[in-house]
């Protein structure tokens, strides 16, 4: 049996108890006491904020006061109409930094009504009575294919679906799901939820998923404009930037996704191995994500090193407090600039940044860290344009998803514009599909 | 979603729930964005003779009352009827109900008791295509001080005379707003009824002061250092209202008699309540001063989710659904016996309900040095005062006891049978069991 002071990489640091708690439910569900409580505070605002600040729109004071009246299926009714996804949305949203920054009673009080949590409690409530609360309109005879499973392919499949057309996600992996499934901290998404609610949501009928199949590899966009009415894009950012660093190929480096998959598709934590001491490199949910589970495996040190300051790390305030709390250390204006070991990682070294105006730049200071686990987590990158015309480094889209091809659309995180959130792909494949239901239904 | 269609003699509405006569339906612009919102109907607020339109102060108006966290739980104002011209309000209205077919336009009037102002404004009234007019027999401040308003309505023999001028001189429905501000509200519905109204909506405010201001003793609202009286409405009133609906629903003299409910509706539980009482629709105004237009949202998905549970398909068929169930007190049966019991894993230890049964009930809650609170079954009446005063919603609940068990308290074996106070032993006047 090893522990968190076990040298090296290694399983079985904490016994399997501690693992179950530390790998429980971030956020235990509202009981039914809570839940009043909570919808009580809402004021049920004009025009409130928190609805402007939902990038789905989701009317909040309508389905907390449906809580508060006791009708939590008409609340869930109410965010599904918005937001398919609410489910998982009401667990990975940073509420701090959307509805609940909003909130007036967080500028009255401090204190926002919970809003995810409540939301938690409403699509929960829906969701177990294991019914599909839509029906599908009649069919349409239009065929749509959706390349990738992720928050935005189910999005659009779904509104597509119930408008009646025929729809037919491609995915690479086997499971559906993207990042729901693969890539958010496991304790934002216990008991198979992302699984469940992909269940769930095929329950209007109307879908047929096909999983391993690429773009690039098994599919080209050719032969889906070839075989289909229109397509949506849905594909995310497979790619990993790579450190440039010397030494990235020494054993023990690795891309944090690849780990936090590894960690979401095991069967038992405690034969999954980790660092005695981590050293993730990013300054973004997926740095957290991959530094905190580290900690939660048993890692004795875990560091977040970021090459720019607290402002400007994309991690919300509040996941960098959770980081905190669970005994992650975050340096920040540190960047890598060699990684040593003799074939294994030993020790990553540092350098000091600083920004003085005309970009950061190196202070030529440097430190060194003990490391025998480094992830890297510094951004993701599209696998393959398709041909599309890019802006940036992704798929340059206008209007509602419409890319350069006449009949593809793309949406989510291989999209141009937007913020990377599972939520505002939801909102980009809602709003796509709605743009390809109009103008499949006007060329009739 | 169930079918909320409602049919109120005759008048169709997509839903049951109209925004009542008061400062929310007072013009064009109102009443186009509630019918936006998605309110199944109005009734338009009040209007006048024509000539110069009242006036009204020009200071505060309403007074509140508030539970905790400032939540509003009574209104009451001393606003007066419409003070526009009529012309403009019949010119409003008209152009509304043109562009609002599917929605119900009720003109709500008040006129002083004399039938030619009756007369005069009817036709006009006719004219602008609404669907029907509540009478106003009910507002308590201002008017009533000139004979109208809860004047006439405190006056059956009045509220039989104008309904029935109105049947002679109007084609479509009329209903009969009533007034709580009376000791028996059968008296003013039947009279209603005798004169032909169609239908009776109630209750209108009550009478009321909202509080004092300590510093400067007026009444609130204040205008300029001295109060009157106003019209109290609001969730705090749905008590009241609910009782008087009850008692006209099960009179034998007005039972059957189309009731358009009124007093303090806030959510779907309360309209359903109130057509459960015998009411065809219900009315609401203070809910949508609180909250907006929007909050009918709430309503429509409320009653349209419970309808769908309880397998109806219609709102008629919920209304009087609970009327055969209010009785009078001598026929409650007295051989129910329940006692209180608290779930140990909801209860937070508060000591509410210990606090209120010992110092003010009857001494049938136990506390352990561990603020464990439990029922002692040999003192509980079943009072339901612990169940009232909890703040966890069902951790106190009431649980009957089976016949042939014994009751602690008394050491009677519980009957199965029904036994009232009309045949008890201790009742003086017991009429002898056969």
């Amino acid at each position: 049996m090893s522990s968190p002071m076990t040298p090296g990489i290694a399983a079985g640091r904490l016994p399997q108890e501690t693992l179950r708690n530390n790998f429980s439910d971030l956020h235990a569900p509202l009981t039914a006491h809570e839940a009043a409580v909570a919808a009580d505070r809402c004021y049920f605002c004009y025009d409130a904020p928190c609805v402007a600040a939902c990038p789905t729109d989701i009317d909040i004071p309508l389905f907390i006061r449906q809580i508060s009246t006791g009708t939590p299926e008409a609340a869930a009714k109410t965010i599904f109409d918005q937001n398919i996804l609410g489910g998982m949305c009401a667990r990975v949203c940073p509420t701090e930094d959307l509805c609940e920054k909003a909130c007036v009673r967080e500028m009255a009080e401090g204190k926002p009504v919970e809003i995810g949590r409540l939301q938690r409690h409403a699509t929960d409530t829906l969701m177990a009575k294991q019914r599909h609360p839509y029906d599908r309109a009649p069919e349409t005879g239009k065929k749509v294919a959706v390349v990738g499973a992720g928050p935005a392919g189910l999005a659009c499949a779904h509104r597509l679906a119930m408008h009646g057309h025929d729809v037919t996600i491609y995915d690479a992996e086997a499971k559906a799901g993207g990042l729901n499934e693969f890539g958010i901290a496991a304790y934002k998404s216990t008991d198979d939820f992302a699984a469940r609610e992909v269940d769930w949501l095929l329950g209007i009928g109307g879908i047929t998923i096909k999983p391993g199949m690429r773009l690039g590899a098994e599919l080209t966009i050719e032969s889906l404009t070839h075989c289909f009415d229109a397509v949506f894009l849905g594909v995310g950012l497979g790619g990993v930037n790579a450190l440039h660093s010397a030494g990235e190929d020494k054993d023990g480096v690795r891309d944090a996704v690849d780990f936090i998959k590894e960690l979401r598709q095991a069967s038992d934590l405690a034969a999954l191995p980790v660092g005695r001491d981590v050293v993730v490199i990013g300054g973004g949910m997926t740095a957290v994500d991959a530094a905190v589970q580290s900690k939660l495996l048993g890692a004795q040190n875990v560091t977040i090193a970021y090459r720019r300051g607290r402002a400007q790390m994309s991690a919300s305030t509040y996941e960098q407090d959770l980081a905190a709390s669970k005994g992650v250390r975050l340096i920040f204006n540190a960047q890598p600039v060699a990684i040593h070991g003799n074939g294994a990682v030993r020790e990553i070294e540092l350098e000091y940044t600083a920004d003085d105006g005309t970009g950061l730049k190196g202070t030529g200071e440097t430190l060194r860290l003990p490391a025998d686990q480094v992830f890297k987590a510094i951004g993701q990158t599209l696998t393959t344009d398709a041909g599309l015309v890019l802006e940036g480094r992704k798929i340059a889209v206008t209007g509602a998803g419409r890319t350069s091809l006449a009949g593809v659309w793309a949406g989510g995180d291989c999209a141009s514009g937007g913020d990377d959130l599972t939520v505002t792909a939801v909102a980009e494949g809602r709003d796509a599909a709605m743009d390809i239901h109009a103008s499949l239904m006007g060329s009739n | 979603m169930a079918d909320l269609t409602t049919t109120f003699l005759g008048i169709k509405s997509p839903n049951p729930f109209w925004l009542a006569s008061a400062p929310p339906t007072d013009k064009e612009y109102n009443v186009r964005r509630a019918f936006e919102a998605g309110w199944g109907g109005v009734v338009w607020k009040t209007l006048g003779s024509e000539g110069p339109p009242v006036v009204n102060v020009n200071g505060p108006r309403y007074g509140a009352v508030y539970g905790a966290d400032r939540r509003l739980l009574g209104l009451n104002n001393i606003e007066l009827i419409t003070d526009r011209p009529l012309e403009v309000n019949l010119e409003e209205i008209t152009r509304v109900k043109a562009d609002y077919p599917d929605r119900a336009m009720i003109v709500s009037i008040m006129v002083p008791c004399e039938e030619q102002a009756w007369k005069d404004i009817l036709p006009r009234v006719a004219e602008t295509g609404a669907d029907g007019i509540e009478l106003n027999f009910g507002c308590p401040h201002g008017m009533s001080e000139r004979g109208m308003g809860a004047a006439v309505g405190q006056v059956p023999e009045y509220i039989e005379m104008v309904t029935r001028w109105c049947k002679q001189y109007y084609d479509k429905p009329v209903i009969v707003k009533l007034t709580p501000n009376i000791t028996d509200v059968r008296k003013p519905a039947a009279a209603a009824m005798r004169g032909g109204a169609d239908a009776v909506s109630l209750i209108n405010t009550i009478n009321s002061i909202t509080s004092v201001n300590l510093d400067t003793m007026s009444p609130e609202p204040s205008i300029d250092g001295k109060g009157s009286h106003g019209g109290y409405c609001g969730p705090a009133v749905k008590p009241i209202a609910l009782s008087m609906v009850s008692e006209i629903a099960r009179n034998p003299e007005t039972h059957g008699l189309p009731i358009s409910g009124i007093g303090g509706i806030t959510t779907w539980r309360d309209a359903a309540e109130y057509i459960s009482l015998g009411c065809g629709n219900v009315q609401v105004c203070t809910a949508a001063m609180t909250y907006g237009f929007k909050i009918v949202q709430e309503m429509i998905s409320g009653l349209s989710d419970w309808m769908d549970e309880k397998g109806y398909t219609s709102v008629e068929q919920v209304v009087g659904r609970a009327v055969p169930n209010v009785t009078d007190w001598q026929y409650l049966n007295l051989n129910y016996v329940a006692k209180a019991k608290i779930n140990q894993d909801d209860c937070i230890k508060c000591g509410r309900c210990y606090a209120a049964c010992e110092d003010t009930s009857h001494q049938a809650i136990a506390m352990s040095a561990d603020r464990t609170f439990s029922v002692i079954d040999a003192e509980c009446v079943a009072c339901n005062l612990c169940v009232d005063v909890c703040p966890v919603e069902n951790c106190i609940t009431m649980e009957p006891m089976q016949p042939g068990q014994v009751d602690p308290r008394t050491g009677k074996v519980v009957q199965k049978d029904y036994a009232n106070w009309t045949t008890h032993p201790n009742n003086p006047g017991a009429v002898a069991a056969e």
